[in-house]
């Protein structure tokens, strides 16, 4: 039975990378670039939750959608007033611009919040459910984790396959310039796209600070570079890959922690991306480029 | 209807158009013809804001186009099918044909105009489910011309419609030109396969190195000495 509960608990860490891992992937998706401040927006996440609930006192439903509100803000004005003047300038200059942010929020979150990492308590309270007679227990946390991954992955693919915006946003991913012929305002769908990805990662905080119950300003480091990883895994770019590559990674982790070595878990996690970019460099789903004329 | 005056492009330190100006008149059927580097592409890449001038005007009923951003010049009535068909491969035939109208918003009309595309072309309604990018290459490039159709324009801009395309298909995509104009769209085409643009032509511009050398009526061009001998081959 603990090899099972170590399996949910790995689909439920997964499930949390998956979210993250879709802001990633739609991102370098449509603007072609790395948004590696990503995961300190869901410290940002955390920390709102956090204020909200414990020096507050307000309602976790108040948390959460303050979270997502102002995660989305965040997020756009990143984009406004950081990426988009850089749209024309080289990838390394947008990339070195992306650290820069991330270590500008995390050294705002140290100076607000001070150095003391923070304890947390659940926004989740849902009762755990038991299985084969108590032997099998899965936390509260961990169903509404798998439960949000699942209805978001559907909700996410629907918008994108059926509705307007979404169509405009695979054309924008694929060719800019055959987009703004169809009349799509480029600008408009890459800030949409980092709405939606920074709402993501306020849920993804939500997820990972109800299991993981301490926040510090270096929070959303690890989980981001994690999903990071996890989109690479699966294949930057591609919605049902960073799906894939985050559940597979959260297994792998939690499997690895357990059976392995503790300590080596992380390591682990990044011999896999290294072994992936070796063996298929363009990740599970990846697509090849290729074109006909 | 569209009217270009002393247009200016440069590429970095590289000037690719010297000063071009050449009018389209409503109805007509425009070519611009010249060889490979002579700038039409560029041309028309100007005109639709995917590239900005240095100097000059582009005018489209009274309008300077320079002042729109690219994204708006579509619903203003100017479609352009780019060279190498761009089509989206990774969506279904129907859903570029409704990128073209992506500007539009009344469904009724929209699904008139998809009817009318269909009518057009039969193949795009056969395969409406496939994804664009597993077309052939004739097949996307009749795409390419439907997903402009959808945007209703009054006038088209084609480039290099014949290229890649076997001679019997080129003959189909010319009688497409040729038909989308009589039904009352304005067309500008930019072709380096001089014979055929010159034969549904109305007027044509020769181009050489970002410069316009010969201007005036296509059958006159057609039998212009140099003409024949740089273009037609003969």
């Amino acid at each position: 039975m603990s090899f099972i509960s170590y399996f949910i608990d790995g689909i439920r860490l997964g499930s949390v990378y998956s979210i993250i891992a879709l802001g990633y992937t739609m991102v370098y998706g449509i603007a072609k670039m790395l948004n590696f401040a990503h995961g300190d927006v869901i410290m940002v996440g955390g920390f709102v939750i956090f204020t909200v609930m414990s020096t507050w006192g307000l309602s976790p439903v108040f948390a959460v959608l303050l979270a997502i509100i102002l995660c989305t803000v965040l997020g756009v004005s990143i984009e406004r007033i950081a990426y988009r003047p850089l749209r024309k300038a080289p990838s390394l200059a947008v990339l070195i611009t992306a650290i820069g942010v991330s270590y500008l929020l995390q050294n705002l979150a140290l100076i607000i919040f001070g150095a003391n990492t923070k304890s947390f308590t659940s926004v989740i309270s849902v009762p755990s459910l038991k299985l084969a007679g108590g032997k099998l227990s899965i936390s509260g946390e961990t169903l509404v984790t798998i439960i949000s991954c699942i209805v978001l992955m559907i909700a996410l693919t629907l918008f994108v396959k059926r509705s307007k915006t979404g169509r405009a946003m695979i054309a924008v991913s694929e060719d800019k310039d055959a987009a703004v012929l169809m009349g799509v305002n480029v600008n408009k769908t890459i800030a949409i796209t980092f709405a939606i990805g920074s709402a993501l990662a306020a849920i993804a905080s939500v997820l990972q600070f109800s299991s993981i119950p301490s926040i510090s300003s270096t929070s959303g480091a690890m989980p981001g570079i994690k999903a990071f990883v996890a989109a690479v895994f699966g294949g930057i770019g591609s919605i049902p890959g960073a799906m894939i590559g985050g559940i597979l990674l959260g297994i792998i982790e939690i499997l690895g922690r357990r059976y392995i070595s503790m300590e080596l878990s992380d390591a682990i996690v990044f011999l896999i991306l290294i072994i992936v970019l070796l063996v298929k460099p363009t990740g599970i789903l990846g697509k090849k480029h290729h074109e006909k004329v | 209807m569209l009217e270009v005056k002393d247009l200016q492009v440069y590429y970095g330190v590289i000037q690719a158009i010297k000063g071009i100006s050449f009018n389209v008149n409503e109805g007509e059927i425009i070519a611009l013809i010249g060889a490979n580097g002579a700038g039409k592409t560029t041309i028309l890449h100007t005109i639709t804001g995917l590239i900005s001038p240095k100097q000059g005007e582009i005018l489209y009923e009274g309008t300077d186009l320079r002042k729109a951003p690219a994204h708006k010049i579509v619903s203003m009535g100017l479609a352009h099918v780019p060279e190498g068909r761009r089509v989206f491969s990774q969506l279904t035939v129907y859903e570029n044909l409704l990128m073209g109208s992506y500007t539009r918003s009344d469904k009724n009309e929209i699904s008139d105009t998809l009817q009318h595309v269909f009518k057009r072309f039969p193949r795009l309604e056969e395969r409406r489910g496939q994804m664009a990018g597993t077309l052939s290459g004739g097949e996307q490039q009749m795409l390419a011309m439907g997903r402009a159709l959808m945007s209703k324009p009054k006038i088209i801009l084609m480039d290099e419609p014949s290229m890649g395309l076997s001679p019997i298909l080129v003959e189909e995509v010319f009688d497409i030109i040729k038909s989308i104009n009589k039904s009352g769209t304005t067309v500008l085409l930019v072709e380096q396969n001089a014979k055929k643009a010159l034969s549904i032509a109305h007027r044509a511009y020769v181009l050489e190195t970002g410069k316009i050398v010969l201007e005036g009526d296509a059958k006159e061009l057609m039998n212009d000495e140099s003409v024949k001998k740089a273009y037609l081959g003969e």
